[in-house]
């Protein structure tokens, strides 16, 4: 008798185990002897990360030509935590004339000082802020998680210090741009009208601003309405760090705030990261005023893992890509594509290491999960997931307890899905993954390709000639080989199709901040 | 009864009846099948990145004592040296039974661990306890004689009264590709072991790849180790939280296969009690509940104990010890 392959071992049907165990000590073990047990033999004590010493401000108002000002509007809407639903600060509401006024102040600033600085000069700037982003690190990482819900390790460890290394980067470019783009003059094109998401709202305003303030435009930048205060808490760095005043301006506000700004016609350029809708109605405004424009918009990427990849390795990248931040990731690989072959084993494994997955307090820094964004998110989950049971796809959710208050979703997948379903088609942006099988290769890449999205994709496999050769047939902005969400500002992000157009980072990033001559 | 074992790329010995092509081992007697070879390859960045994952586990309070006071329970108190004496022995396995003065709670450790010249002495100062003798053997650590001496030493270790055997693989004929050698000797080690119970050392710090280690860790496992172990302690690395991963997940894949449940011993390097307990998060969410004890897996370590004594000093007082306030034996 040959006894081989992975998955012959590890099949789970009980006629090929009886049929590989031949004698003595491994006979008689039935299949529930098989299950490991994550219980609670030696638990974690809760460990928290220490708040006291945070405060946030009652109240907060618009950041305008270096000064701190109320609406003129007079109102206010309220941010709260996610995990708890307490709220933290009362914000401002940007209307129309306040946005006016902010881009009448970045106009100021652009032709009275930063568009004519030498780029050492700037570059000193953007240094400054990006040292104040790792002095205040441990403080903006609290207020990320506390504004936001996700977990303080990938606010300490991710979300922080990639806004500072993103400052550092472009602080690098200021005064090399000539370098950046051999042969020709880039001039910056003037007042850029930045508009961002939730999932990363620091991170975000840096992807924004660095490199506008590094090409030597100025900007008005508008974060998203359930997370402002990480943005604001930039917005005094930027402040101490004596930067010009109106470079930077931060109008906070929700759509009607977003949709003033994206309009406005003293802007450039328009930079818009969030959802595809939102998208759409941004270009429609913009077509035909020859205002610039990118779009980073939403994504439903395929993670494909052949027969021959590190398996348990792979594993852990399906966890990194769809579990990441509560999956309130554009790039999230939220459609598994597994080879038939090791479908079952990949499964098992998946639902053992949930098993290990903390959910909870994001402050706890052992938390793995951490809270929904908001109550309409979480709302919009539990839609799309309600739709792939009626669509008829197996639904496993981790078996964690839910805290009381707040919004929570247990991570969770799907097996049996096919691509007609609307939880293979449509972004749920949430701790959602369905699981797909392929058969060959180029099974794999028509299954991956079959979305309206385009952002990114992931290839798990031990041949290398398999990855380039996936690579170069995948539709995605980003393709990352045996790994998932790394980041790094020299490497460029976006995506094709419904994604969006444009690219984030790298050298190809500066050029959606320069005109070219 | 006979069993093949899976076939290997490059073997021409022997072949393999029926639909394999590829060349394979010949029949061979084994008390255990193997299962999943070639194993599923490791990848080495995620292994890495997945073990400073879970060294950011944040292991406070109840937490951190309860699980040094395990580590306590899991330790094979080891002293392997050309120096060691009856003396040093019995100082050893008086610090096994009674780790801490003045708190009886605290442990005693798993095993003590020597050459086989003083599994008699350690025999005798351990007599009536819980604690084992384990006893290095098979020409260790380089496991460089004919399999005959090694077979002798095992078997002499035994009759003197070791409970546990570490042997140690050829690591030579790991690398040289001649892994029916390195079963055989395993499978012929567990014989001579009778009822002691066998750890097989891999001495991952000369194999090389994560891959290798995964690749010795099927064989130790299939050729009826009880226990597979990282490190002699005599080679740099010695045990790393990386390479036990890779050795926690051959064992899984292998209860997930036959519902036998592997031991796993780091040895060699874990210093400190920040570290244990790093390891013990390994176990904790690669396998779970089961592993958490002695019986499956223990640590190698000479210089732990006190760093482990001192921080549940520390917890229970509030205050860092002196190094002095710890026998040093």
């Amino acid at each position: 008798m040959t006894l081989s392959t992975t998955t012959a071992a590890h099949d789970g049907n009980g006629t090929s185990e009886t049929a590989l165990a031949p004698t003595g000590a491994t006979s008689g073990a039935s299949t529930a002897d098989r299950t490991l047990d994550f219980g609670n033999a030696w638990a974690y004590a809760p460990a928290p990360e220490a708040r006291d010493h945070i405060k946030i401000a009652p109240r907060h108002e618009l950041f305008i030509g270096g000064t701190w000002r109320a609406p003129r509007s007079g109102k206010y809407f309220d941010t709260i935590s996610p995990s708890s639903e307490e709220k933290l600060s009362e914000i401002a509401e940007a209307d129309a004339a306040d946005v006016d006024d902010a881009v009448v102040a970045a106009r100021e600033a652009y032709e009275r000082y930063w568009r004519d600085l030498p780029g050492a000069t700037r570059a000193k700037y953007l240094f400054r802020i990006a040292r104040a982003l790792q002095e205040k690190a441990r403080e903006l990482a609290i207020v990320e998680s506390l504004d936001g819900g996700k977990p303080i390790k990938e606010s300490r460890d991710v979300d922080i210090p990639l806004a500072a290394a993103h400052f550092f980067y472009h602080a690098g470019w200021a005064d090399k741009l000539r370098y950046a783009f051999q042969g020709r003059t880039a001039r910056p094109l003037g007042v850029a009208g930045q508009i961002i998401p939730w999932n990363f709202p620091l991170l975000m305003a840096a992807w924004k601003i660095a490199p506008a303030l590094a090409c030597g435009n100025t900007v008005v930048l508008k974060p998203a309405e359930t997370t402002p205060l990480t943005a604001l808490m930039l917005a005094r760095i930027i402040e101490e760090a004596e930067l010009p005043p109106g470079v930077v301006n931060i109008v906070t506000g929700a759509g009607a705030t977003g949709a003033a700004l994206a309009g406005h016609g003293g802007i450039d350029k328009v930079a818009f990261t969030g959802s595809t809708e939102v998208g759409k109605r941004i270009a429609q405004t913009l077509a035909g005023t020859g205002r610039r424009l990118t779009l980073e918009l939403g994504g439903k990427a395929a993670n494909i893992i052949f027969a021959d990849a590190p398996i348990d390795q792979a594993v852990e990248g399906i966890m990194s890509a769809i579990f990441f931040n509560q999956g309130h990731v554009c790039c999230a690989g939220s459609r598994l594509l597994v080879e038939e072959s090791v479908h079952d084993l990949v499964v098992k494994k998946l639902k053992d290491r949930l098993q290990t997955t903390r959910l909870g307090d994001p402050l706890d820094k052992n938390t793995d999960i951490g809270a929904i964004n908001s109550r309409a998110q979480l709302t919009r989950i539990q839609e799309l997931v309600a739709a792939g049971e009626h669509e008829g796809a197996e639904r496993y959710s981790a078996p964690c307890a839910l805290p009381g208050k707040g919004f929570w979703f247990a991570p969770t997948f799907f097996t049996g899905v096919a691509q007609s379903s609307r939880i293979a088609r449509e972004e749920i942006f949430g701790p959602v993954l369905s699981i797909l099988t392929f058969r060959t290769p180029d099974e794999a890449v028509e299954k991956a390709n079959n979305t309206m999205y385009g952002l990114s994709a992931g290839i798990w496999t031990d041949k290398g000639a398999k990855s380039f050769w996936m690579a170069e047939r995948l539709k995605a902005g980003v393709v990352w080989a045996n790994t998932y969400n790394k980041f790094d500002p020299s490497s460029p992000f976006g995506g094709y199709k419904e994604s969006g157009f444009g690219r984030e980072g790298g050298r190809q990033g500066l050029s959606a901040y320069v005109e070219l001559s | 009864m006979t069993h093949q074992i899976a076939p290997v790329a490059g073997l021409s010995t022997g072949s393999v009846s029926g639909s394999v092509a590829r060349p394979g081992l010949a029949v061979r007697p084994a008390q255990y099948p193997l299962f999943n070879f070639p194993p599923p390859p490791v990848d080495a960045v995620a292994v890495e990145e997945r073990v400073a994952a879970l060294a950011k586990r944040s292991i406070k309070k109840d937490a951190k004592v309860a699980g040094l006071r395990l580590t306590i329970r899991m330790m094979d108190l080891t002293t392997l040296e050309g120096k060691d004496t009856p003396g040093k022995v019995h100082a050893l396995c008086r610090k096994a039974l009674e780790p801490s003065f003045g708190d009886a709670t605290i442990g005693p450790c798993a095993a003590i661990c020597v050459y086989p010249n003083f599994v008699s002495t350690a025999k005798a100062s351990l007599r009536g306890s819980t604690v084992k003798v384990a006893s290095v053997a098979t020409a260790f650590p380089s496991g460089q004689s004919p399999l005959s001496v090694k077979l002798d030493d095992v078997r002499r270790a035994v009759e003197l009264g070791a409970d546990e055997i570490d042997m140690v693989i050829d690591r030579g004929a790991m690398l040289s590709g001649d892994y029916r050698k390195v079963f055989d000797e395993i499978a012929a080690t567990k014989e001579a072991c009778g009822a002691a119970h066998l750890k097989v050392i891999l001495e991952t710090g000369e194999l090389g790849t994560y891959d290798t280690v995964r690749k010795a860790s099927e064989i130790g496992i299939a050729a009826g180790g009880d226990f597979i172990k990282t490190s002699t302690g005599k080679v740099t690395p010695a045990a790393t939280p990386a390479v036990t991963l890779v050795m926690l997940e051959a064992i899984r894949d292998h209860f997930y296969a036959t519902g036998r449940k592997i031991g796993m011993k780091p040895a060699g390097g874990v210093r400190t009690a920040k570290q244990a307990l790093h390891y013990l998060v390994l176990v904790k969410e690669t396998l779970g509940d089961a592993w958490l004890t002695p019986d499956l897996f223990r640590f190698g370590a000479s210089a732990l104990l006190n760093d482990v004594l001192m921080q549940l000093e520390k917890e229970r007082t509030g205050a860092y010890a002196a190094s002095e306030d710890f026998s040093k034996d």
